[in-house]
């Protein structure tokens, strides 16, 4: 029943969850600031409850900082970033941070920090930092990739 | 990876006041490493990324639009511009900076890689394109 080329009615059948497909997240939103991060989250969850395959989550321009596991936001909100670990733990998610992006605003994993001779890192748990290729290559596997910016 | 996409990066944003514009390039760029049939618009706000003359010795950040003007090297051939985003701004096609491409069925030709489309046919490339990347 899937072969009709429309790509309106396939999306349909995504939300259905007649038909489990693999799946790409984009973030480029920091968290706090936009909601995108949260509703990215939000799909993921739906998405996973409904059988779909989410092959990677790629966070790309301020996307890069919901990685960072020294953010304490107020104890009664939401851990965006705790969040995203649990999510990557609970279902074996790639989690991944592009690195060029996250070079600029100060995301940095043990590696990165020795090679840029820092004092310290912030990669949080389930994160790991790579290039824009994942991010492409996501695009070529998935059946479709979801951006999810401002 | 044999399998090739039709890729469409969507430009949206001015140059300049965001990260967007520079942070969209980058994905191009590594993108043409993956041998895809590529394309990129410019809609929007986004089609002042192609106007020429930038300077921005004044903002203090790089200039990086001579990188738009190599594109043709990593052999983009296709940069559809929308012809009411330009006329809403006041703008026309002899504001565009040039970009061309070499043609391989035509001797090498050096050919415009620029095509200004209407909204409607626009809309159409979106729905021709396997994968849609916006920024």
């Amino acid at each position: 029943m899937c072969k009709n080329k429309n790509k309106d009615l396939r999306s349909t059948w995504i939300w259905q969850g007649i038909k489990p497909v693999k799946l790409g997240i984009c973030v480029l939103e920091g968290p706090y600031q936009h909601e995108a991060s949260d509703t990215a989250y939000n799909f993921a969850v739906a998405a996973l409850e409904k059988g779909h395959e989410i092959f990677r989550v790629f966070f790309y321009h301020d996307g890069v900082n919901n990685a960072t596991r020294l953010m304490v936001p107020p104890q009664d909100d939401r851990h965006i970033q705790k969040r995203w670990s649990e999510l990557a733990e609970q279902h074996n998610l790639d989690l991944v941070v592009c690195v060029a992006a996250a070079q600029r605003r100060g995301i940095l994993d043990e590696e990165e920090m020795k090679r840029h001779g820092k004092d310290a890192n912030n990669i949080a748990p389930g994160f790991r930092i790579s290039g824009l290729g994942q991010l492409i290559e996501a695009e070529i596997q998935c059946d479709r990739v979801v951006f999810f910016g401002d | 990876m044999s399998d090739v996409k039709k890729f469409l990066y969507v430009n949206r944003k001015a140059p300049h006041g965001t990260i967007y514009a520079l942070e969209s390039l980058e994905v191009v760029l590594i993108g043409a490493a993956f041998e895809q049939d590529v394309a990129l618009a410019f809609l929007d706000d986004g089609v002042y990324q192609l106007v020429k003359g930038w300077d921005t010795s004044e903002l203090g950040v790089k200039n990086f639009q001579p990188a738009y003007t190599a594109l043709g090297d990593y052999d983009i051939q296709k940069v559809y511009v929308e012809r009411e985003s330009l006329e809403e701004r006041g703008l026309s096609e002899d504001d565009l900076i040039e970009m061309t491409y070499e043609d391989e069925d035509d001797d090498w030709a050096e050919k415009s890689s620029i095509r200004i489309v209407s909204r409607e046919e626009m809309a159409q490339i979106m729905r021709d394109s396997d994968v849609i990347l916006s920024f």
